[in-house]
């Protein structure tokens, strides 16, 4: 137990509360929860002042286990309670988990309207190619051609790529990483959470329990082997040919702008038009 | 306050920078969309915040957020848009989240006709999001009624710690009336109860002294967690049967043993009154002149105005209702909350006047219905 107590992690887990956690044994859910506890532990934050919004899937369950101010909201739509909540909150860290169909399917149009506002948000995507939650069907990251509990006979959906889509929209801080690489990911995350303005880190997960089974890709092990095998840093990818780079998950940062971020853009706003009232 | 020519989204803009919103989430939409054009101006002169959202899922869900951030908000809105909230005004229910929807009501299902008044929603402002849940619903029938419901939504929605729908018709929204405001420091307006016990001691969904547990806001040194989910005392998900039974018991409690508070009415029933005419919204007006001609014409005839429509109001239903042979019920669709006179006072004693084209109900087609023999 002492060892627990020292142990920083725990820190910030609602421990005695709330554990075990829903997940299957070997989930890569909770390497993405502890880069993001690491992250959030050497940023120094005050756990009152962290709101984490969650929608729901497996992604979204993550809040339920964390000590901060936390809310699981509907499926889709983290984004948008969200942003009301920075809205009147502006000095909180606002942290949105997603899973992929949630922030990119139902919760699409809230995921690039965000982005174009340019709130700061920091969105954590975990991508497990799949909805996980609800048993394996695909969703818009189910690479084209794998198998799904609803594409039996292989996927023909073009998976979205969230990174693009991201910057595309307007976001202003954009990276990936893998929770096989989870101190890099949480380096990203760090970077992610301290950015101004809309920053999104997909965490390229995996299920091994739907997606995993169903294509015949192992256990969660092999899962997280081949993403040892299979990923490269940007860095690297620079020198690869397309070619080299077919089927390979680049990790890195992708984009990063500075842009007025949209509360303090209100809160100027605000000052003008009391001002102006004042005046009258 | 000096007496002035006012539109009713106006009078609710009013109703609501009085009672102390300061922010709005929406999407355009007619006929409600000047709620929005004018908060857009508004709420950042007292120091609000207005977003317009990329639809109307987006902005009842931002309204959410923003009041569990400790702000009073809200949102306005009409049918397809209403549509569109229901799942997270459910959310809201569940999760005790207190904030106002106005839905000014247009006619027909999918687009209908926007810009024409109805009462369609009378239904779906009660059971519109799924599963058994409390609510509370409001229907002005006038500029001055629509300012002063508006400030009681939010009065509701903060004590009761619900969403509150203020069901709003094209008519009542665009008409303008003279209306003199009352002066804001005699308003009553009631603020959330902050949180009174240290944070590791604070249950968000469970208080031994109230039904209505404080809500603490974001940010203010109370850890908690919000859900959809059924959930226990502290906001964690449950599957417990007793824990479960305890929520309903609780949630539907503090609507159902507060209904002398939340209910609110108009009536002239002189004694003796033989005919009862029960309306609500813009329909009352009609209402209202059809009671006047008729007793001209010396008919016996009571007016009950209904300014809460959802918990239903049994009491005064079936008190006047008792006294008379029969009980007409004007509405701008087929027939809704008529089902709920129906209930309280039995059919045959009710008889229905039903319009659901756009028109309003004009008093002579409900003068007709009393001097039916
Ligand atoms: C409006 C709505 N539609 C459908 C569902 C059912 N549902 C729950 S989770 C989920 C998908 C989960 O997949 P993803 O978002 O990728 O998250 P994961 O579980 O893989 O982490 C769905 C479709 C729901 N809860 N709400
Ligand atoms: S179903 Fe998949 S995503 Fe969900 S907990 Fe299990 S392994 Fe993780």
């Amino acid at each position: 137990m002492r060892r627990y107590e020292e142990n920083r992690m725990y820190r910030y887990l609602r421990r005695h509360k709330k554990f075990p956690n829903v997940w299957c044994p070997g989930c890569g859910i909770g390497i993405v929860m502890g880069a993001l506890i690491r992250a959030i532990d050497r940023l120094g934050w005050e756990k009152d002042d962290i709101a984490m919004v969650s929608g729901i899937g497996c992604s979204g369950r993550m809040p339920v286990y964390m000590d901060f101010n936390t809310m699981h909201t509907t499926h889709g739509r983290a984004l948008a309670f969200a942003t009301g909540l920075k809205m009147v909150k502006p000095k909180m860290h606002v942290i949105a988990i997603m899973g992929d169909g949630d922030a990119l399917a139902i919760g699409g149009n809230h995921f690039i309207h965000a982005a174009r506002r340019n709130i700061g948000i920091t969105a954590i995507v975990i991508n497990n190619s799949i909805y996980g939650m609800t048993g394996g069907q695909y969703s818009p990251t189910t690479p084209t051609g794998s198998l799904a509990t609803t594409a039996p006979y292989g996927n023909i959906d073009q998976p979205f790529p969230i990174c693009e889509l991201a910057i595309a929209a307007g976001a202003t801080f954009v990276a990936r990483g893998t929770v096989y690489h989870a101190v890099e990911l949480d380096r990203l995350i760090e970077k992610a959470l301290v950015h101004e303005g809309f920053s999104v880190v997909e965490a390229v997960s995996y299920c091994h329990t739907t997606f995993g089974r169903i294509n015949k890709l192992g256990t969660a092990v092999d899962m997280l082997r081949w993403q040892k095998e299979n990923s490269v840093t940007r860095e690297a990818a620079a020198k690869m040919t397309p070619e080299q780079l077919q089927g390979k998950i680049v990790r890195g940062i992708f984009h990063e702008r500075e842009l007025p971020e949209y509360t303090a853009a209100y809160a100027k706003i605000i000052e003008q038009a009391m001002a102006a009232q004042r005046k009258a | 306050m000096a007496a002035r020519l006012m539109q009713g989204n106006e009078a609710c803009v009013e109703g609501a920078l009085a009672a102390g919103c300061r922010f709005f989430a929406g999407y355009p939409i007619t006929p409600s969309s000047e709620i929005a054009e004018l908060l857009s101006r508004r709420l950042p002169q007292v120091g609000g915040s207005f977003i317009q959202m990329e639809d109307e899922i987006a902005s009842i869900a931002a309204v959410i957020g923003a009041s569990v951030g400790g702000v009073k908000a809200m949102t306005a809105t009409s049918g397809p848009g209403f549509s569109l909230m229901q799942e997270n005004i459910g959310y809201a229910a569940m999760a005790e989240i207190p904030c106002v929807i106005v839905n000014v009501q247009r006619t027909g299902p999918s687009t209908g006709l926007p810009t024409k008044p109805a009462q369609g929603d009378v239904m779906q402002a009660r059971w519109g999001t799924h599963g058994d849940h409390p609510i509370i619903v409001l229907s002005p029938s006038s500029v001055m009624e629509t300012f002063l419901l508006t400030v009681r939504a939010f009065n509701l929605s903060e004590k009761y710690r619900s969403p509150v729908i203020l069901l709003m018709d094209e008519v009542v929204g665009h008409m303008r009336e003279r209306v003199e405001l009352p002066p804001p420091e005699s308003l009553e307006i009631t603020n959330r109860v902050a949180a009174h016990v240290p944070p590791e001691w604070y249950f968000p969904f469970e208080d031994p002294s109230t039904d209505v547990p404080p809500l603490a806001p974001f940010g203010e040194g109370y850890r908690y967690h919000i859900t959809g989910l059924f959930h226990d005392r502290a906001g964690f998900p449950t599957e417990r049967v007793d824990e479960i039974d305890a929520w309903i018991a609780r949630a539907f409690g503090r609507i159902e043993q507060h209904r002398q508070d939340i209910i609110s009415w108009e009536e002239d029933f002189p004694a003796g009154s033989r005919v009862l005419v029960v309306a609500y919204g813009a329909t009352a007006r009609s209402a209202r002149h059809a009671v006047k001609l008729a007793r001209a014409k010396r008919y016996r005839v009571g007016f009950l105005k209904l300014e809460t429509i959802w918990p239903f109001p049994e009491e005064i239903t079936e008190r006047l209702a008792r006294q008379c042979r029969r009980v007409i019920v004007p509405e701008m669709n087929l027939g809704q909350l008529a089902l709920e006179v129906e209930r309280v006072v039995g059919r045959q004693k009710v008889r229905r006047v039903n319009l659901a084209n756009g028109e309003m109900i004009t008093p002579q087609q409900i003068l007709a219905a009393i001097e039916e023999k």
